[in-house]
């Protein structure tokens, strides 16, 4: 693991630190929510270690809270996550086998994955990819156990602006990609998509449905690609 | 206790549920080779999600707007993006704009 972290820049190293710092201070104030809420001080710190995807935890929370069947809350909260597949289809093989695969698919969530997809090449995108999901597995659970311990003691922590940091990181860091045309093209609608859905929609819905703007980014195949595709086909 | 114990049953079906959705397309990618084209959706894929996770984020909350603040606060971050800020700098404006505002009253 220390030459994965060595083979990261300094200025990879600062931002990753940063990001889960914010992702340790949202922790904070989901811990101080979950045992606002009524939930025993077990369930947050348990929750952010074995599901490991803020939102989906909140809105879990949010729904048991207001009286919901925790089951229904962990259907919604699966719905949230459903992102994962597209990311995990989208990601090349960062683990490695063994045991490496369980952990390394376990901390794959939205700042891992954009910090990888962010880097150029693989040794890179695979040491961003791990500072980032280790640095999240040890942020998010220790923000949340410290907040559920504080209650009441942390009022919102919206006051700081930190809600404002969780889209602001995945805007910085998806930038460059937007620099291509074609990309911000789809990227609008994908937004715009969501946007127009998520008045109507659970939770997590919106973000899935944004996919389909995908689809504006096809080209007509060059001969070559139809060439490899047939390739493909018979072997 | 037997709230607790579907709590527990809540908890075990979201952990290992998104643990399968993690998981899911690592086994597709090992079984399937996808032609280039698809590589290039798969990877534009992500882009367009994360592109629409930061629009939702930004500007609801719930169903409903999430208000000016936060709003205010990712473009300013987006600006200082596009004039290529180094992305420490982003990222604190980014908050600091939002608690700036609410400070004055903005919600």
């Amino acid at each position: 693991m220390s030459s994965i972290y060595r083979t990261l820049t300094g200025g990879l190293r600062r931002d990753i630190t940063l990001t889960c710092l914010a992702v340790w201070f949202i922790g904070l104030s989901y811990g101080a929510i979950a045992v606002a809420s009524g939930l025993p001080l077990w369930f947050p710190a348990a929750q952010s270690v074995l599901v490991l995807a803020g939102a989906s935890e909140i809105l879990f929370i949010g729904i048991v809270a207001t009286g919901g069947n925790p089951i229904a809350a962990a259907l919604a909260g699966l719905l949230v996550n459903a992102r994962h597949v597209p990311y995990s289809l989208a990601l090349p093989d960062l683990t490695g086998p063994g045991w490496r695969r369980l952990l390394g698919t376990h901390v794959m969530n939205d700042e891992s994955v954009v910090f990888a997809l962010a880097q150029e090449d693989p040794a890179t995108q695979r040491a961003a990819y791990w500072t980032c999901g280790l640095g999240v597995l040890i942020c998010w659970p220790s923000g949340a156990i410290l907040g559920a311990l504080a209650g009441s003691f942390i009022h919102d922590t919206s006051a700081f602006g930190l809600d404002a940091m969780f889209p602001a990181v995945i805007l910085a860091l998806i930038f460059p990609a937007l620099r291509d045309r074609v990309t911000l093209r789809a990227a609008l609608a994908g937004a715009a998509i969501a946007l127009a859905a998520a008045p109507f929609l659970p939770a997590g819905l919106p973000v899935l449905l944004a996919l389909a703007a995908v689809l504006s980014t096809l080209r007509p195949r060059t001969g070559q690609e139809r060439n490899e595709q047939e390739g493909n086909d018979e072997g | 206790m037997r709230d607790n114990a579907l709590l527990v049953a809540g908890l075990c079906v979201l952990s290992a549920g998104t643990f399968a959705c993690r998981l899911s397309g690592r086994l597709l990618r090992q079984r399937i080779t996808f032609p280039p084209r698809a590589e290039q959706l798969l990877a534009g894929g992500a882009v367009v999600m994360l592109a629409a996770l930061v629009a939702t984020t930004a500007l609801t909350k719930g169903h409903g707007f999430a208000g000016y603040a936060r709003p205010a606060g990712v473009l300013a971050g987006g600006l200082l993006a596009w004039r290529k800020a180094p992305f420490l700098v982003i990222v604190l404006a980014a908050a600091a704009v939002t608690a700036v505002l609410r400070l004055l009253g903005v919600s």
